[in-house]
C-alpha cells in the first residue's frame, strides 16, 4: 500500500531529515517529495510505499506524528486511497 | 502524484471543518434467535451479537487510523425486538437488558432496534413492547428505541399515535432525574427506513440480509466552508458547490464502507448521505443556511434554503456511492446544532417553522425540548402532524421531543455530550384531546391528483 505524509508548520532546520529518517529506519520507501514554503509556513507532501515496512502501519503513523509533537508541526500519515477516492472519479 | 491542493483540501476538511464518518453501523438480523422460551431467545440474541460484532469497534479504529478520518461512532442495529419477543411471550425488558449487555461487551455506544412497526395495527407482542419502552430506556444505558406508526402505503395508526404520546411522557417522567435520557433515545417514525445507520432510529429491517454494514457520513462544516468561499455567487452556483462538496464527503463514506465490509467480511449495505450536525462549533446545519444569506435560521426563506441544501446533497452524493440509502438528507436536531440552539434562544426559530422545514428535509422534529407540563395528547398530536407530512409527501418523518419535566418554556436543559443543550420551545396547547382519543386509522393518501 502507498501512503501520503503531510507536514505543515513553521520552517526549521531538519524537518525533511527527521521525517525521511523515520521512513528509512522502518524500510518505508519515499517515492516522491514535494515541498513549498508559503510565507514562513513549511509545507511538505511525501508519497511513500509501505510494501516493505517493518512495523504495523499504525505504529509507523504514531512514530511520525510524535516527531510532529516534538517539533510543533502538524504531521499526518494517511492511506493514499482517501485522496484518490475523494478527488478522482 | 495527487495534486498538493487536493491533498491539503482533504486535510483541511478533516482538521478544520469537522469532516468525519459519523457512524459505522452493523445491522444484525435476530430472526434466527426466535424461541418460545424467552431465556433461550435472550441467550441466542446475546451470542449472535457478540459473535457478529466482535471486531466491529477494533476494525473501525484501524480504518480511522489508517485513512486519517475520524469515525465517531460504531453501532449496531437489530431486527425490531417486537418480532422476536412476540414468540417468547415473556417480559420484553429481558431483551432490553440482554441487548444492553451485548452492546457493552462488544464496545458499541448505542444499539438500536428496541422497536415495533405498527403502521397498520398491533400484532402479537407489539403493545407489550411499546408499553415496556419507558422502563427499558430508563433501566438500560445504550439501547435506542423506535416505533413506526404510519406510512404512505398504509396511512397512520391513530391508536398507536395516542399510545406513543403517553409513552414519550412516561419515558420523560421515569428519567427526569437522569438527564431525560429516555425520550432522547426514542423516535416515532412515519415511513421508517430499514437500513438507517443513525441513532436513535436505527433498526435492521426484516428485508435486510443476515448481517450488513451501513455507513453514515457527515460534514455540515465542510459544506458551510465551501459556501463561504463564494460570497457573491448566485443560487445556481451555491447548489453546484453543495453538490461537489457532498460528492467528496460521500466518496470518503463509500471508501470506509467498502473497507469495513471487506475487513469484517460482512456485505456492504448503503451509505447514508446525511449532514448530521453536532454541538461543536463549525458543525452546524443552521450555519449553512445562514451562510446562504439568512440573518438567522428560522427567518422567512429558511424552508427554501433547506430544500435546496437537501436536494443538492442527495444529487452530489448519489453519484459518489454505489448504494445510497438510509435517511439521506440534512438533519435538523435542535439541541445538537449550535446554530439551531441560538435561533431557538432568540425566538427566531419556533416549532411551527421547524415543522415546515421537516417537509423538505430528512427526518423531522428532532431533539426538541418542550415544556414539562405538555399533555400526552398534545405530544400525540405533534406526532400525528409530523406523520401526516411524511405520509403525504412519501418521505420519512420522525418525532423525538423531550418533555422537560418540571420546566417551562424559556428555560433550558442540558443533555451533555452529542445531545447538546436545548432551550425549551413553546408549544401550542389548545387541546386536540378529542381528535386523539377517537383512535382508528387515517386512510392511506392518494398518490395521484397531486396538488
Amino acid at each position: 500500500m502507498r501512503g501520503i505524509i503531510t507536514v505543515v508548520g513553521k520552517d526549521m532546520v531538519g524537518i525533511l531529515a527527521k521525517v525521511s529518517g523515520v521512513c528509512a529506519e522502518n524500510s518505508v520507501n519515499v517515492i516522491e517529495v514535494s515541498q513549498s514554503i508559503l510565507q514562513d509556513m513549511f509545507c511538505m507532501i511525501m508519497l511513500v510505499d509501505f510494501e516493505k515496512c517493518t512495523v504495523a502501519f499504525t505504529e509507523f503513523s504514531d512514530k511520525v506524528t510524535s516527531i510532529g509533537d516534538e517539533m510543533a508541526l502538524s504531521i499526518h500519515v494517511m492511506h493514499e486511497d482517501i485522496f484518490n477516492s475523494m478527488h478522482r472519479i | 502524484m495527487i495534486n498538493t491542493h487536493d491533498i491539503l483540501e482533504t486535510i483541511n476538511m478533516i482538521q478544520e471543518e469537522n469532516l468525519d464518518i459519523r457512524t459505522i453501523t452493523m445491522g444484525i438480523s435476530l430472526l434466527d434467535c426466535i424461541d418460545s422460551n424467552i431465556d433461550n431467545a435472550c441467550s441466542k440474541v446475546y451470542d449472535k451479537i457478540c459473535f457478529k460484532a466482535e471486531s466491529l469497534v477494533k476494525t473501525g479504529e484501524e480504518i480511522e487510523k489508517e485513512y486519517g478520518i475520524p469515525i465517531i461512532n460504531k453501532r449496531i442495529s437489530v431486527t425490531p425486538i417486537s418480532m422476536i419477543s412476540a414468540a417468547s411471550k415473556g417480559d420484553p425488558i429481558k431483551f432490553a437488558k440482554i441487548l444492553d449487555k451485548a452492546a457493552k461487551e462488544v464496545g458499541v455506544n448505542f444499539l438500536g432496534g428496541y422497536s415495533a412497526l405498527v403502521q397498520k395495527g398491533f400484532a402479537a407482542g407489539d403493545v407489550e413492547l411499546i408499553k415496556s419502552i419507558p422502563q427499558a430506556l430508563a433501566e438500560t444505558e445504550r439501547i435506542c428505541s423506535s416505533v413506526n406508526i404510519g406510512s404512505t402505503k398504509t396511512g397512520i395508526n391513530m391508536d398507536a399515535v395516542k399510545l406513543m404520546g403517553e409513552i414519550v411522557r412516561e419515558s420523560a417522567m421515569l428519567t427526569k432525574d437522569n438527564g431525560l435520557v429516555g425520550p432522547s433515545k426514542l423516535v416515532i417514525f412515519c415511513n421508517a427506513v430499514e437500513d438507517n445507520p443513525f441513532m436513535a432510529g436505527a433498526f435492521h429491517g426484516a428485508g435486510e440480509p443476515d448481517c450488513v454494514i451501513n455507513v453514515g457520513v457527515s460534514g455540515p462544516g465542510v459544506v458551510r466552508a465551501a459556501i463561504s468561499k463564494i460570497p457573491d455567487a448566485d443560487i445556481t452556483e451555491i447548489a453546484d458547490t453543495v453538490k461537489r462538496t457532498a460528492f467528496k464527503i460521500t466518496r470518503v463514506g463509500q471508501l470506509v464502507a467498502t473497507e469495513a465490509s471487506r475487513r469484517l467480511n460482512v456485505p456492504f449495505g448503503i451509505v447514508d448521505l446525511s449532514l448530521a450536525p453536532t454541538p461543536a462549533i463549525g458543525d452546524s446545519v443552521a450555519h449553512i443556511l445562514e451562510e446562504m444569506g439568512l440573518e438567522q435560521c428560522g427567518a422567512c426563506g429558511t424552508t427554501a434554503c433547506l430544500a435546496l441544501l437537501n436536494d443538492a446533497v442527495k444529487k452530489g452524493g448519489v453519484m459518489a456511492s454505489s448504494h445510497v440509502g438510509g435517511l439521506s438528507g440534512a438533519f435538523i436536531p435542535v439541541s445538537e446544532d449550535a446554530g439551531m440552539i441560538d435561533a431557538a434562544r432568540s425566538d427566531t426559530l419556533c416549532i411551527e417553522k421547524l415543522e415546515a422545514m421537516t417537509a423538505v428535509c430528512s427526518v423531522g422534529l428532532d431533539m426538541i425540548a418542550i415544556p414539562g407540563d405538555t399533555p400526552a395528547e398534545v405530544i400525540s398530536a405533534i406526532i400525528a402532524d409530523e406523520a401526516a407530512i411524511g405520509m403525504v409527501n412519501s418521505k420519512t418523518t420522525a418525532v423525538r421531543v423531550i418533555p422537560a419535566i418540571g420546566k417551562k418554556d424559556g428555560e433550558e436543559i442540558e443533555f451533555g455530550g452529542l445531545f447538546g443543550v436545548s432551550p425549551i420551545m413553546k408549544v401550542n396547547t389548545a387541546s386536540p384531546a378529542k381528535f386523539i382519543n377517537r383512535g382508528g386509522r387515517i386512510p392511506a393518501p392518494l398518490q395521484s391528483l397531486k396538488n
